[in-house]
């Protein structure tokens, strides 16, 4: 296979910097673009290098899902999009692209000569976000570029306040808002795009940036504010305009409620459809499969804390979950937020997290696992790491996830903290990294206290599982609202995933979380599975998260109400933290928050992504010296599951305000700001 | 004069591997993405085509001789020969191709075996004109740069 990744055979003077520096002129676009072609049959790879280097793409061709992997793994804004056949000898082409979506939330598109119907319909539950029948023509090629607008647009609207920038004008301002962005980006501005700044509250960006808008980030805070709205009003009744006037937060549009909620609904309703696939979450959620949850891990962790405290979670799973954060992180991974991809891992009320949709494949953010899209938290999967540790004591949620300094595994020992050693593993941390976060579909497992979360790179199993499970709708019971936040990494400000995890209902330990979630967190601190965080933290009020890292602290599991709030988090693990003490009322909010946090990282494909989740759940930890450093604790590298766009500091402190009488954490925090920058991508 | 008539010959034995089915419109976009920077593009294409379809051909022949046979296998070697064969725009052979899978799912085995020789014919036939046609085209190419 030719990498021609780096040669502009097509494009314009090196696309890819272009795009990076700005300073692409809009009018190339979308020349220019990288694409990644995956194709075992040397015939048709030449033939579509040829026809995209028609359409003055620049084209990598690669014959194997495995080097494909690894290409986009070094070089995680190397590329724009990814195309790849559905059947390949070394790996599925829908695994292929769930670990994309987790790891690097891009958008990929499938082929196949085969145009059946399920096919097809599994494309779209992968998360495909196209499907072309062979053989393919040039045709269909040429429009491919929409994908990545699409993508783009919609993880800015979370940001901006009114996504009406047009994609002319998105160009230059995207490079531009990435130079200012906060978070260190990596540079490429879609990264920067995903990542927001770490400030919590809308940054304005009016005068910085091209953009005439001033960008709403949705912080944990914020995304608490709104899903405590939409539980008011009944997610049915939610509209954009009762939400906006609910919150009452100035400065706000409607237009930002609205897309925010889109994001939202997805995300619960892949938690509808993930809760599925908890039953076998845990199964899932420690195989090995590819790893991909690696970042998850943490995110696990964090989810499986809350299903440890709920007691849903197996211990082991939680166990795994967590050795996979832990082992990821370096104890800074705070709170692996779900590295979910961002993709909306709304569980809010679906325990079902289906991530399939939008998370899996993109999480776009290669760069960054937009957690908690809203929530620039940097999660570091450390911060999961810790609350793995903490996840020992599910009363305690401690989630600690231990800095993991790994990427993203670590985040899955703060989500699992909460509570159980949920053999989840998965969420912990490792699948953090590379998983969206995933909410710690440990929910109730402890996390990562059994260290061994952190290893449990929650790989797969929790990715995947997270979803589900954790994100139990966090209906009433603090089950942490775990909303998937969308994986696209857009994490709406609500923890999320970590990428775009669409495994992270995985983290919801197999299944049990969800069950156990929703009843539990009927305030007793029921995680949802997925967000195990919050649910714990519903539950035990006295929960010290002493998550330290966990990102993605699902405080959940001590406060039973003040999970809500947690959900928030996208990576709300953080939140869950800090509000373990008692404030997870019931609402699951936080719950999912965190879970998503843990699903991301569940999802983050085991790559070791789990970093996302540990960041995220880091961040969760926000109540009690947690530590959440968001920082996806890279597992091993590839794993930038998720961009630790949350900022950290914005998480904790949206954590520390919603525990109320959670002590200053903040001060206890460490959080490196999530910035998505930071994940190792 | 010569040159022209050599084109001619070429257009006419392109017009009639389309009207008698061999190729379809796939070949076109082939042909279409041939340019002065990959001036033989089709025919590197259909080189490589051939070259590749070997090992395909070969493992379907071997899962065919095997016993007792593994449809689920077969097909999917079917598909990938199908795959590949359709993007060069090999119609009949892509035909054929289909055919085989319909006994495959039916786990038809002598159904399987019978058309895939149709498909080994086919193939063959095709790979023949091809390279008539090619060759035909290089003589009217030199004609014309002469």
């Amino acid at each position: 296979m030719n990498s021609s990744g780096g040669k502009g055979s097509m494009s314009t003077a090196s696309s890819s910097a272009a795009w990076k520096a700005g300073d692409v002129v809009p009018d190339q676009f979308p020349a220019g673009l990288r694409v990644l072609v995956v194709d075992d049959d040397p015939t048709c790879l030449m033939i579509l290098e040829k026809m995209l280097r028609t359409c003055l793409y620049e084209v990598t061709k690669c014959n194997r899902a495995e080097t494909a992997l690894s290409m986009l793994r070094e070089n995680k804004n190397g590329f724009d999009i990814v195309i790849s056949d559905v059947h390949m000898p070394d790996m599925d082409g829908f695994k292929l692209l769930e670990h994309i979506g987790l790891e690097m939330d891009l958008p990929v598109i499938m082929m196949s000569a085969d145009d059946g119907k399920h096919v097809v319909m599994k494309g779209v539950t992968h998360g495909a976000c196209d499907y072309l029948i062979k053989p393919v023509r040039i045709e269909a090629l040429k429009n491919i570029w929409q994908h990545v607008v699409r993508k783009r647009k919609n993880e800015w609207k979370d940001f901006e306040q009114s996504g009406s920038v047009e994609e002319g004008d998105r160009q230059p301002k995207q490079s531009e808002e990435a130079d200012y962005s906060s978070s260190a980006n990596e540079g490429n501005w879609k990264s920067s795009k995903k990542r927001k700044d770490d400030d919590d509250e809308a940054e304005e960006r009016d005068d910085t940036s091209t953009l005439k808008k001033p960008r709403v980030v949705w912080s944990v805070e914020l995304h608490q504010q709104f899903v405590a709205a939409v539980n008011q009003l009944g997610i049915d009744k939610a509209v954009p305009k009762k939400i906006l006037e609910l919150m009452n937060v100035p400065g706000l549009t409607r237009e930002n409620v609205a897309s925010h909620l889109q994001k939202y609904r997805l995300y619960l309703r892949r938690l509808s459809g993930v809760s599925q696939h908890q039953s076998n979450l845990n199964n899932s959620f420690i195989s090995p499969q590819e790893a991909t949850f690696g970042p998850l891990s943490p995110l696990n962790g964090l989810d499986l804390q809350t299903l440890a405290a709920t007691g849903q979670l197996p211990a082991q799973s939680l166990a795994t979950l967590q050795a996979a954060g832990l082992g990821r992180s370096t104890a800074k991974s705070g709170i692996a937020m779900p590295l979910v991809d961002q993709r909306n891992i709304f569980s809010f009320e679906n325990p079902k997290l289906r991530f399939g949709e939008g998370q899996q494949q993109h999480m776009n953010n290669n760069k960054q696992i937009n957690l908690l899209h809203g929530i620039p938290t940097t999660m570091e999967p450390k911060q999961l790491a810790s609350l793995h540790h903490s996840a020992q004591s599910i009363g305690n949620m401690n989630v600690q996830v231990t800095s993991h300094g790994v990427q993203g595994s670590q985040n899955n020992s703060l989500l699992i903290q909460m509570a159980q050693p949920q053999p989840r593993g998965q969420i912990l941390n490792d699948s953090a990294g590379s998983h969206a976060p995933r909410l710690p579909s440990t929910m109730g497992q402890p996390i990562l206290s059994n260290g061994i979360a952190a290893n449990v790179s929650t790989r797969n199993g929790i990715p995947e599982n997270i979803r589900g499970p954790g994100y139990n709708p966090v209906s009433q019971t603090s089950s942490m609202l775990n909303f998937p936040m969308n994986h696209t990494s857009e994490l709406p400000g609500n923890s999320f995933p970590l990428g775009s995890t669409p495994g992270i209902s995985s983290l919801t330990s197999k299944g049990a979380f969800q069950e156990d979630l929703n009843s539990d967190i009927k305030g007793s601190g029921g995680f949802m599975p997925s967000y195990d965080i919050f649910n714990d933290l519903n539950q035990h009020k006295p929960q010290n998260w002493e998550l330290q890292n966990v990102g993605m602290t699902f405080d959940a599991s001590q406060h039973s109400n003040s999970l809500q709030g947690n959900l928030d988090l996208a990576q709300s693990v953080l939140v869950q933290q800090g509000f373990s003490s008692g404030q997870m009322n019931g609402q699951n909010r936080s719950a999912a928050v965190v879970s998503k946090a843990m699903f991301s990282a569940g999802d983050c494909t085991e790559q070791g992504n789990a970093q996302n989740v540990n960041h995220h759940l880091n961040n969760l930890l926000v109540d009690n010296t947690i530590r959440i450093k968001s920082e996806r604790v890279a597992d091993a590298g590839p794993a930038n599951l998720f961009p630790d766009h949350f900022g950290q500091d914005d998480l904790m402190s949206a954590l520390l305000k919603q525990q109320e009488g959670i002590a200053p954490a903040e001060n206890e925090f460490d959080f490196d700001g999530y910035s998505m920058d930071n994940i190792p991508v | 004069m010569d040159r022209n008539h050599l084109q001619h010959q070429v257009t006419c034995m392109r017009k009639s591997l389309f009207d008698q089915g061999y190729l379809d419109e796939q070949f076109i976009q082939l042909e279409e993405l041939q340019d002065d920077a990959n001036p033989n593009f089709v025919q590197e294409i259909v080189t490589l085509f051939y070259t590749d379809s070997a090992r395909l051909i070969q493992n379907i022949e071997q899962a065919l001789n095997s016993s007792p046979i593994d449809f689920s296998k077969l097909d999917d070697y079917m598909h990938q020969f199908k795959g590949s064969s359709s993007s060069i725009g090999a119609k009949k052979v892509t035909d054929e191709c289909k055919v085989f899978r319909e006994y495959c799912r039916a786990e038809n085995a002598e159904g399987c075996i019978r058309t895939f020789q149709q498909v080994k014919q086919e193939y063959a036939i095709l790979r023949r004109k091809l390279e008539v046609y090619f060759q035909m085209v290089r003589q009217a190419d030199v004609a014309h740069t002469a």
